[in-house]
């Protein structure tokens, strides 16, 4: 463990926590409107509630599930379709490979939030809807990467020795490809991870999210706006969150690749 | 030289044409048409049919697609679904805002990230430079313009809070007033992506062997780097300098909507909520233009910087 790593993990810890809680038992129900409006933060509710009533600490801490759900599967989704297409682009021959490249730049001159709000028009907005276009935005550039990291195992003398001592090609993808590719992969999964949740939070934010009663901090964000002058940390407590999951992603993923190549001593 | 210029132009027509297919395609594609939002929920079938004839889009898809790329050609985007107003003319009414916004804040983000990154590369590492990088990658753009609004605009009340004057730069102070927090916004997140670039290509530049001759001849550290450095590490930035216009303009998008702004952003994000396929192709196809052109001038400019690319790679662009 580098210190990048443990403070990368650090600060996902209390979110992964959080959002763990949050499955079992939060302090109030997500709809108890119960609180008063715009109470202060206290004993009865930590952080305050928001101008519905709700307790702010049971919203933050629903939301920090949704992050990470998004995240996950929105970095899932982005892998395996990423991937399978890089090591497509790979594996194929030249005029196929040239199409493929091509159709990546394209894609890639989109800004992925751009390509993810056309997703979002396509489906009805939900938490899934936002998942996929947000998992289908990152692809191309995780394709684009396989497939150049592809290109460089294949031309390596070691996968021409497998090939003239008779591996079957699926073979040299499982046992010398993947694992080749992996480290580099990993790390960009990891920082895609942060710009998921990212992007997951600007589509709420932009209203263009998953609906109520779904609970997001970019949504939580967008309502705070309203009450920024009598409830500040209605504003602060979902931004400061998100920043830490994010910034956590980040250092996690720069300290696997600290860890996975220890000629990297110079943080670049 | 030429050749390459050929190339390149002719890869930049082609991008542009397969993205302008790929949005239509994509955009028809959509459940939902303009049709049924245009017209109440008990609309019966005929009215329905009535609409779609009226808008065009009961025509087979590749024969809308030629009709739009004639009009795109002379530079007809045709008409919102909703206002019936030309998309042009409300695309360029919006211009205005967008266009001085995102290219304020890139230049402002440039102006932050090449000291910033350049001086802690001399010096060697900063906590505080990573820390304040590490932040700047990790908020969401929208969350710092609500925190600088809050604190400059409505507690300090140095800074309007929003909106934009109705008669434009009539009052040009007035509407650099309204810009500047949303420039200051998306510059420090933009500056703080820049600023590693910038590091990371002066400390491959400090390991170089000619800047330590060019020191070993006697010249003084802010010379070596002024004649021979600067060049060098700017090679590797200029590309990333394309892609980071595109982010920007994006960052402008959704920051115009914390501030109220009448920009493409609100534009476009309505847009969205309501079907107008035209308002959306005609900002996409703008703002994908803007990007390839963007790509298109950072490779210029890099092989202008770098001879070495000049020479070097025959096929490969």
């Amino acid at each position: 463990m580098n210190r990048t790593l443990v403070i990368g993990c650090a600060l996902l810890a209390p979110i992964v926590a959080l959002a763990a809680v949050s499955l079992a038992w939060t302090p109030y129900g997500p709809a108890d409107t119960t609180g008063g409006r715009l109470t202060p933060p206290g004993a009865a509710h930590l952080l305050g509630t928001d101008r519905l009533g709700r307790d702010l600490l049971t919203l933050v801490m629903i939301g920090a599930r949704t992050a990470l759900t998004t995240g996950v599967l929105a970095v899932a989704i982005s892998a395996l379709i990423g991937v399978a297409g890089g090591l497509a682009a790979g594996f194929a021959g030249r005029l196929a490979d040239d199409v493929l490249a091509a159709a990546l730049d394209i894609l890639i001159a989109f800004p992925a939030l751009i390509l993810a709000l056309l997703v979002v028009a396509a489906v009805r907005p939900s938490l899934f809807a936002t998942v996929l276009a947000i998992g289908l935005a990152m692809s191309a550039v995780l394709a684009r990467l396989t497939r150049a990291l592809v290109k460089g195992v294949l031309a390596q003398d070691y996968i021409t020795a497998s090939r003239a001592s008779g591996t079957s090609w699926p073979r040299i993808v499982t046992g010398h490809v993947l694992p080749n590719i992996w480290p580099a992969l990993s790390v960009n999964l990891a920082l895609q991870l942060g710009l998921a949740v990212l992007a997951e939070a600007s589509l709420a934010y932009l209203g263009l999210g998953a609906p109520q009663p779904d609970i997001s901090w970019g949504r939580l964000l967008r309502e705070a706006q309203a009450t920024v002058f009598t409830s500040p940390i209605s504003l602060i407590a979902p931004g400061l969150l998100l920043a830490m999951l994010v910034a956590g992603a980040n250092l996690a993923a720069q300290g696997l690749r600290l860890a996975a190549d220890p000629a990297l001593r110079v943080t670049r | 030289m030429l050749a390459y210029l050929a190339r390149r132009t002719l890869l930049l027509a082609a991008s542009l044409l397969v993205a302008s297919a790929v949005l239509f395609v994509l955009l028809r594609l959509l459940p939902g048409d303009a049709a049924t939002t245009l017209l109440s929920l008990d609309a019966d079938a005929g009215q329905v049919a009535a609409v779609r004839r009226e808008l065009g889009v009961d025509r087979p898809i590749p024969g809308q697609f030629a009709i739009w790329l004639d009009h795109l050609a002379r530079l007809d985007f045709g008409r919102s679904f909703v206002s019936r107003a030309p998309v042009g003319e409300e695309i360029a009414a919006r211009l205005d805002v967008t266009i001085p916004l995102t290219l304020m804040a890139f230049a402002l983000a440039v102006v932050i990230a090449i000291p910033a990154g350049v001086r802690t590369a001399a010096r060697g590492r900063s906590w505080v430079l990573a820390a304040l990088t590490q932040l700047g990658l990790a908020v969401p753009v929208f969350w710092v313009g609500m925190l600088l609004m809050n604190v400059f605009a409505l507690r300090l009340r140095w800074l309007p809070a929003g909106g934009f004057p109705p008669d434009g730069w009539a009052d040009p102070m007035a509407a650099l007033a309204c810009l500047a927090l949303p420039v200051l916004t998306v510059a420090l997140v933009m500056s703080a992506v820049l600023v590693r670039y910038v590091h990371s290509a002066t400390l491959d530049v400090l390991d170089s062997g000619y800047l330590r001759t060019a020191r070993a001849l006697g010249a003084s550290f802010p010379a070596a780097m002024w004649r021979h450095g600067l060049r060098n590490a700017a090679a590797p930035v200029v590309p990333i300098l394309g892609i980071e216009l595109a982010t920007t303009f994006v960052g402008a998008v959704v920051v115009e909507d914390v501030f109220a702004l009448p920009g493409l952003g609100g534009l476009l994000v309505r847009a969205f909520e309501r079907h107008d396929y035209p308002v959306i192709q005609g900002v996409l196809a703008l703002s994908t233009f803007a990007v390839l052109a963007a790509g298109f001038l950072a490779d210029l400019l890099q092989r202008l910087l770098d001879p070495r690319l000049r020479r070097s790679i025959a096929g490969s662009p």
